[in-house]
């Protein structure tokens, strides 16, 4: 009896010092995003959802972590993104930028992010020159890049036989670096790019340039473009019988927001790149119950998933570090392994290259699909290893060669 | 095979081809903003709002009534000409009076506003449209592919553009419609229905834009921001042709689709911003447009 009454007291009376002896935590993070535009779906208002979903599960409150977080609208353009983010660190308090889709704005985000000695997560934007030669050591690039887009879907085409290749590509910094970066892979797999023709951003109509690529008779047409810009080439290619006359498109960056937007009428047989499909196993299918009911029904695209796991990885390190010190949080965030119902087990490199499984999907045919949102089945799986740029060939000055 | 400025002359055809399709756009597009302008001095922004608007009461036609494209292309200029008439009654009527510049803000605000209830309700990836069935697969030209939609585009919009030309030039309303413009106060007291004639009007116009629209809708996907990303080139066509004029928005909207789709071949990075030059000469030389009128 005694025993159980000391037993009982010392475990309320640990119960109730707990949250008063471990220290109280703030941490501000800032979701900087698209929230009108043409990435507005893919991103936007989502990746604030995701992020909410973030601090719920990772129980913040009980743990002495207190969680805010603040959000806005960068129009995709980097002066707009850099003015937001300067009055976040320097008047708001804010301890980490979360998202930011675009590479202009990603990259003139992450230079900020540096000076002010914060952190930024990126989810959203693709050029692999944030962990390279722009990297950071303030910065982690989460979800994909250019570079693990262009081996998932230009390594699998031109393994499957398309090895002469005609670039559609969007005229600004993203769709240069996919170019680049592509047309690299499709040399290293013993294929040839055999012409390319850059594209008016953003742009309505491509029939002009899709019949260039169609008399260039290569065999796989690579859209280095993304969003709106993508639906109206797959669209349009579809009306020229581009497909039906034997050349493959390759979507290089195809979000499944973009498959939504285009039916899969239009979208059926694209092969495409994602690190997070919501229908991969039961964790992915759970938690994107869960967004779509919050979100209007709408399924999760990668770049809210990466903004989910990034936060929670985030919040992990600061527990860890028992600070939100940037240098000590990160420090945490490279040394421990990742793991999340998302993405699975992944790392963090010294680059802040976020290193996780990547796959190619191929779009069902309509008749395959059982269910709204039921859009992809798995080709291959490319482990993060290779999917990712090795640190070796990277330009980036963090890492010692 | 002989190569015309090192492009080949199927590639040629092609490509001219394809610019007479987008100049078709250009072409209704800038013939509804003629229509008002001519009548009601009002330049109107909303434009591609109501062209937007066009193209979502097609899908919305069929996925929430299931009527089919034939349908909608009747009934979404119907639909989308009668909130016209009730923007001008609401609104543009209370600022007739003033310079145009009121009805520009006013328009523009419009625009903004039914861009972006419509960028909430649906989202800004767009929504999928197919081809109808009747129009789908293409015709093998020999030096091109040409998808029958394509083909349907260029024969609907001549037809319409020629038929609004008709109506204003040619018939009795059409004559009002001109005297109206000319001396509003003196043709009203011929016992003509003037306000009536605008309302009608601006409907008419809207209609125009709506029924871009829904040519539009299978061959892009129905997206709030479709408007807006052609409502300034659609202005610069008419600038060029002359504000106002109905031949000069059709023939200046074919021909400058025209040059634009040369432009994509010979240096592709100059295709968005030919238009804007072309303008900038054209206002150089006269002032009033190729076709207008020097006021």
């Amino acid at each position: 009896m005694k025993l159980k009454t000391i037993l009982a007291t010392t475990a309320l009376a640990a119960l109730m010092a707990s949250p008063a002896l471990a220290q109280q935590i703030s941490v501000k993070a800032g979701v900087l995003n698209d929230r009108s535009g043409l990435y507005a779906d893919l991103s936007g208002e989502g990746s604030v959802i995701a992020a909410r979903m973030a601090v719920e599960d990772f129980k913040a409150a009980d743990k002495g972590i207190k969680v805010e977080i603040v959000s806005a609208d960068h129009q995709n353009k980097p002066d707009v993104g850099s003015t937001i983010a300067r009055q976040w660190y320097d008047q708001d308090g804010v301890d980490l930028i979360l998202d930011v889709p675009t590479s202009s704005v990603a990259l003139a985000v992450s230079q900020i992010t540096k000076e002010k000695n914060k952190i930024h997560i990126n989810s959203g934007a693709g050029s692999s020159d944030l962990t390279g030669k722009a990297c950071s050591p303030n910065t982690v690039h989460w979800t994909y890049d250019t570079y693990a887009l262009a081996q998932g879907t230009g390594g699998a085409m031109v393994k499957a036989g398309g090895d002469s290749w005609f670039f559609l590509t969007a005229d600004y910094a993203f769709g240069h670096a996919l170019e680049r970066d592509a047309g690299a892979t499709v040399t290293k797999n013993g294929g040839k790019v055999v012409g390319a023709v850059r594209t008016p951003f953003p742009g309505t109509d491509f029939s002009s340039f899709l019949l260039q690529a169609q008399a260039s008779k290569a065999k796989v047409i690579g859209l280095a473009n993304a969003g709106s810009d993508t639906t109206n080439a797959i669209k349009q290619a579809g009306e020229f019988g581009i497909v039906a006359g034997g050349q493959k498109l390759a979507g290089l960056l195809v979000f499944i927001s973009d498959v939504h937007a285009l039916g899969l009428q239009a979208a059926q047989g694209l092969v495409l790149t994602e690190s997070f499909y919501w229908d991969k196993d039961d964790q992915t299918r759970a938690w994107s119950e869960r967004f779509a009911k919050l979100n209007g029904g709408k399924k999760p695209t990668m770049v809210h998933a990466g903004v989910y796991s990034g936060l929670l990885h985030y919040l992990k390190a600061v527990e860890a570090a028992k600070s939100k010190d940037s240098a000590a949080v990160m420090a945490k965030m490279k040394e421990t392994p990742t793991d999340d119902p998302l993405f699975g087990k992944g790392t963090i490199r010294v680059n802040g290259r976020k290193v996780h499984d990547m796959y190619l999907y191929e779009v069902k045919k309509p008749s395959e699909s059982k269910a709204p949102w039921d859009y992809y089945k798995q080709i291959a799986v490319l482990p993060g290893e290779q999917a990712f740029q090795p640190l070796a060939e990277s330009e980036c000055p963090l890492v010692k060669k | 095979m002989f190569e015309l400025l090192g492009i080949p002359p199927q590639a040629l055809f092609g490509q001219v081809l394809l610019g007479l399709i987008n100049g078709s756009f250009y072409a209704i597009l800038s013939l509804g903003l003629a229509v008002i302008f001519g009548l009601l001095n009002i330049i109107n922004f909303s434009h591609g709002a109501q062209y937007m608007m066009g193209a979502f009461v097609a899908w919305m036609c069929l996925n929430y009534l299931g009527l089919n494209y034939w349908v909608a292309l009747l009934l979404a200029p119907i639909i989308v000409g009668a909130t016209g008439i009730a923007i001008e009654r609401l609104l543009l009527k209370r600022i007739a009076h003033l310079d145009h510049l009121y009805g520009l803000l006013l328009t523009f605000g419009l625009a903004l506003i039914i861009q972006g209830l419509f960028r909430n309700q649906y989202g800004s990836s767009g929504l999928p449209y197919a081809i109808p069935p009747q129009l789908s697969g293409g015709q093998n030209l020999g030096f091109m592919f040409l998808p029958n939609y394509r083909a349907w585009v260029i024969f609907a919009s001549l037809v319409v553009c020629l038929g609004t030309w008709f109506l204003i030039e040619k018939t009795k309303l059409g004559s009002y419609l001109r005297a109206a413009t000319e001396n509003p106060t003196l043709t009203q007291a011929f016992g003509i229905n003037v306000p009536l004639l605008v309302t009608l009007t601006y409907g008419f116009g809207v209609a125009l834009a709506a029924f871009a629209g829904v040519l539009a809708a299978p061959i892009y996907s129905v997206n709030p921001n479709m408007g807006g990303d052609l409502i300034i080139v659609v202005f610069a066509v008419v600038v060029i042709g002359g504000m106002g004029s109905i031949m000069g928005a059709i023939v200046t909207g074919f021909s400058l689709g025209l040059i634009e789709g040369l432009t994509k071949v010979f240096y592709p990075e100059a295709a968005a911003t030919v238009i804007f030059i072309i303008m900038v000469l054209v206002l150089l030389v006269k002032p009033a447009g190729l076709f207008g009128r020097q006021a």
